[in-house]
């Protein structure tokens, strides 16, 4: 049905317990849409990496903290808004990950940003107020 | 509820490690944990068999790139096999093949560790 919108909300604590629920959610809307399964896998692991990133950087793991997601969709794009009250992150700051060079320093992490870059078409970051607006688009 | 889990084999002086389920930043530190008795018990010959795998997010191969160097100075090795399509992707999306052994089958991986 071309023209028609989808959209779905889930606001859940940020905790790294509500990570399969996330990922359950945005998957149960990439089915009802009809997607393959490869595009559910990338967008599964899209969300994790960005909610796993809230809890960690924006909310330093403080799980009394609420994060709000929205999923939807039309014929040509399915979009995923993520939105904290934490603190900000820059792009301009991230830098793609030298694996190996990680590997020699024992330093974890950086690969979300990489791996969401990867698997959506589109990302951006926002600061709307008070609020960190992480906003991913596939194209369909 | 968390949903993973692991068992642990032992084949001659290899120590197999069967994770089922879902590796994300809430069950990491399970597997971190056996990774970390497994050093402190001086077993540095370590496959992971990762058939019963689903899904793995960056915070699982953070615990290997946080312990594969250790184990190989010490003269072993963490080698993975049997991922199933979609794990591997990850992994190769992030460059890992070219650091790790990643390998089709557990039997390969045997039998590396003993040339």
């Amino acid at each position: 049905m071309a023209g028609t919108k989808q959209i779905q909300t889930l606001s859940v604590e940020a905790s790294t317990e509500h990570l399969a629920e996330v990922r359950d959610f945005v998957a149960a809307h990439a089915e009802n849409i009809g997607l393959n399964q490869k595009d559910i896998s990338e967008i599964r692991l899209a969300v994790d990496e960005a909610y796993t990133n809230i809890i960690k950087h924006a909310y330093k793991n403080t799980p009394k903290e609420k994060v709000s997601i929205e999923i939807g969709s039309d014929s040509d794009h399915l979009w995923i808004t993520l939105m904290d009250k934490g603190k900000s992150f820059d792009p301009s700051s991230y830098s793609e990950p030298d694996l190996m060079k990680r590997i020699k320093e024992k330093k974890r992490g950086g690969m979300g940003v990489y791996l969401i870059r990867k698997l959506m078409d589109q990302v951006q970051y926002n600061r709307k107020g008070h609020t960190n607006v992480i906003r991913m688009v596939k194209n369909l | 509820m968390k949903n993973f889990s692991i068992a642990t084999r032992q084949k001659n002086n290899v120590t197999i490690l069967d994770i089922s389920g879902e590796l994300d930043a809430h069950t990491a530190s399970q597997l971190e944990n056996a990774l970390k008795s497994l050093i402190d018990d001086e077993s540095y010959s370590i496959i992971v068999n990762c058939s019963s795998l689903d899904y793995i997010a960056s915070a699982g191969l953070g615990v290997f790139m946080a312990y594969i160097e250790d184990v190989r100075s010490l003269g072993g090795d963490i080698k993975l096999t049997n991922m199933n399509d979609r794990v591997y992707n990850v992994f190769d999306l992030l460059g890992f093949p070219t650091l790790y052994d990643i390998l089709e089958d557990e039997k390969e991986a045997l039998t590396s560790f003993e040339n």
